[in-house]
């Protein structure tokens, strides 16, 4: 286990030994404050039935930022040891598999976490400024900071998934926000489609970020999507695995 | 300490080693040799676990690489070829990462980096950004990674590639006093290096294994290899015929220079004539000014091996 949080430390910090790190949060944060001042903006133009964290969890500028920065975050996890070589003294020294899976998706994680850290200080201020009753309000903020992580572990983990097929970093880094897109769009397709049965706009509908941020803003903490995401995030670590696997088994 | 049975890997395609089965005892140094592609990089790559072969067994300390994977690494102390490094971490910091990863813990850790950087000659460099440091120091780098749990047996795969003849000296220095406490297995293009360092030499060519045996046997089993070079003036004497009827020579070639004749003399192999013929000069009253056996190099020994036929 000891090897495990010495890999995970690794991963950790990796981030922070690159400018590529500060650049990532800077643009990041700036988006989200972007995001927060449009939301703010559009409660202040009169009584509305949403509150402020619905408004900033589901405007089109938080979807783009967020959406961009998986794979900035994860493209270079496994591709830049492949490219590097370094992959070979990582699997020569005694440490298995799924600890450096594992190691390397979770490091992913606890950047993003870092990243979501500062947003929090938003809500604060936007509370301690109006002094609004609405401002305080766990079960949103515990709704939307769960939708994210659970958000965040699900795509890190398919990040992860096309970091470890390629050992070019902007090709796991395409590969991944195509698969982030198409997840998206797919959830869109509730909207488009007029034409299908009610059944299978249901099915869709499950699996569409935003609905699920819809909700969990709301402070309705429904656990099927909680499910969805767990179940996704494993069945991507374990694809994850098995393809780092079979890399051993070529040159 | 290594075991290797009928080992055989297979690339689509091609057969990158075929075969192959050698020992390696405790203590030894023994240098692995053969020409680009011949299948060194791949055995040293199952060796250390890092892929799995397409048949045979190998074992490390009594681990099969294979089903004792994780054991197996942990006796190994192994040094890939061209030294990949994490080029975003200080020297220390590298240092202790590999040292943890390898299972080294507690004040073991810091006398453990404390060491290697002090064998390997690190101390200089130890706060500096691995990516910024020379190549020489990089391979430092790599061989102090490869010794900071102490393992019983280090694989070094071109440990002295792409470095100055200083460094490289450097090198054979660290590995030869390495080797009074370790097994070593290294492979390497530098012949003089094995003649200087190495109790054992394997030659492999296309997947195979030519030879396995002491340097010095090497080049005496290597045809014509044991010559004596005579440098004399033999006054009115032919020289030639005399040295003919010494025993063992097999024939005499005699290039003249003024009054002085430089004679070849080509023995049988394991034959050293030396003596003899310092006693037929001695017998004739030649002058002599000059009297060496000229050995075949482990260069003779390799070339003869290996090259395409």
């Amino acid at each position: 286990m000891t090897k495990f949080f010495t890999l995970l430390g690794r991963e950790v910090k990796s981030f922070f030994y690159s400018p590529v790190a500060y650049v990532v949060m800077c643009a990041f944060l700036f988006l989200t404050g972007c995001s927060f001042y449009i939301s703010v903006l559009l409660l202040n133009r009169g009584p509305t039935d949403f509150t402020v964290v619905q408004a900033f969890f589901n405007t089109i500028l938080f979807w783009i930022s967020y959406l961009l920065v998986f794979p900035l975050i994860t493209m270079r996890s496994f591709s830049e040891e492949f490219k590097m070589g370094t992959v070979e003294s990582l699997m020569t020294a005694p440490v298995k598999d799924w600890q450096v899976v594992i190691a390397k998706w979770l490091g992913c994680v606890i950047f993003y976490c870092i990243l979501w850290i500062p947003t929090a200080c938003y809500f604060w201020v936007f509370g301690w400024a109006t002094k609004a009753e609405a401002a305080h309000a766990p079960g949103a903020y515990a709704g939307s900071y769960l939708l994210l992580l659970l958000m965040g572990m699900f795509y890190c983990a398919v990040g992860c998934f096309a970091s470890v097929l390629t050992k070019n970093q902007i090709v796991a880094g395409v590969i991944s926000l195509v698969m982030i897109l198409v997840l998206l769009f797919a959830g869109l397709l509730q909207f488009v489609m007029s034409d299908v049965s009610g059944s299978m706009r249901d099915a869709f509908g499950y699996f569409s970020a935003i609905d699920h941020m819809e909700g969990f803003s709301k402070g309705i903490i429904d656990s099927r999507p909680i499910a969805w995401y767990l179940t996704m995030t494993t069945l991507m670590l374990v694809l994850t695995y098995q393809v780092f696997q079979t890399r051993k088994w070529k040159t | 300490m290594i075991k290797v049975e009928n080992l055989t890997k297979k690339y689509a395609g091609f057969t990158a080693i075929n075969n192959i089965t050698f020992e390696v005892g405790k203590g030894e140094i023994v240098g692995f040799l053969g020409p680009n592609g011949a299948g060194k990089s791949t055995t040293m790559r199952i060796l250390s676990s890092f892929m799995p072969a397409t048949s045979g067994r190998a074992s490390i300390a009594g681990y099969d690489v294979f089903e004792k994977s994780l054991e197996a690494r942990t006796h190994l102390g192994y040094m890939p070829e061209n030294v990949p490094l994490y080029t975003d971490m200080r020297v220390t910091e590298y240092l202790v990462y590999r040292a943890e990863l390898k299972g080294v813990r507690g004040r073991r850790l810091k006398e453990r980096v404390g060491d290697v950087k002090e064998l390997c000659g690190l101390k200089e460099v130890e706060n500096r950004i691995v990516g910024t440091l020379s190549k020489g120091f990089r391979q430092r780098v790599g061989l102090a990674d490869a010794l900071v749990h102490e393992p019983d047996l280090l694989i070094l795969d071109e440990p002295t590639i792409g470095l100055d003849p200083n460094q490289i000296r450097q090198v054979r220095e660290l590995i030869k006093n390495l080797g009074k406490h370790h097994t070593i297995l290294l492979s390497t293009h530098i012949l003089p290096e094995v003649e200087a360092t190495c109790s054992r030499v394997i030659i492999i060519n296309r997947g195979r294994i030519e030879a396995s045996d002491t340097p010095d046997n090497l080049r005496r089993q290597l045809r014509g290899a044991g010559g004596i070079r005579l440098e004399a003036n033999t006054g009115k004497e032919d020289g030639v015929v005399e040295l003919q009827k010494i025993a063992g020579v097999k024939d005499v070639t005699v290039q003249e220079d003024g009054e002085w004749k430089l004679f070849l003399v080509r023995a049988d192999a394991n034959a050293d004539l030396r003596e003899e013929v310092f006693r037929l000069a001695a017998d004739r009253k030649w002058r002599v000014r000059e009297l060496s056996q000229r050995g075949a190099t482990l260069e003779d020994v390799f070339v003869e091996m290996t090259h395409a036929e």
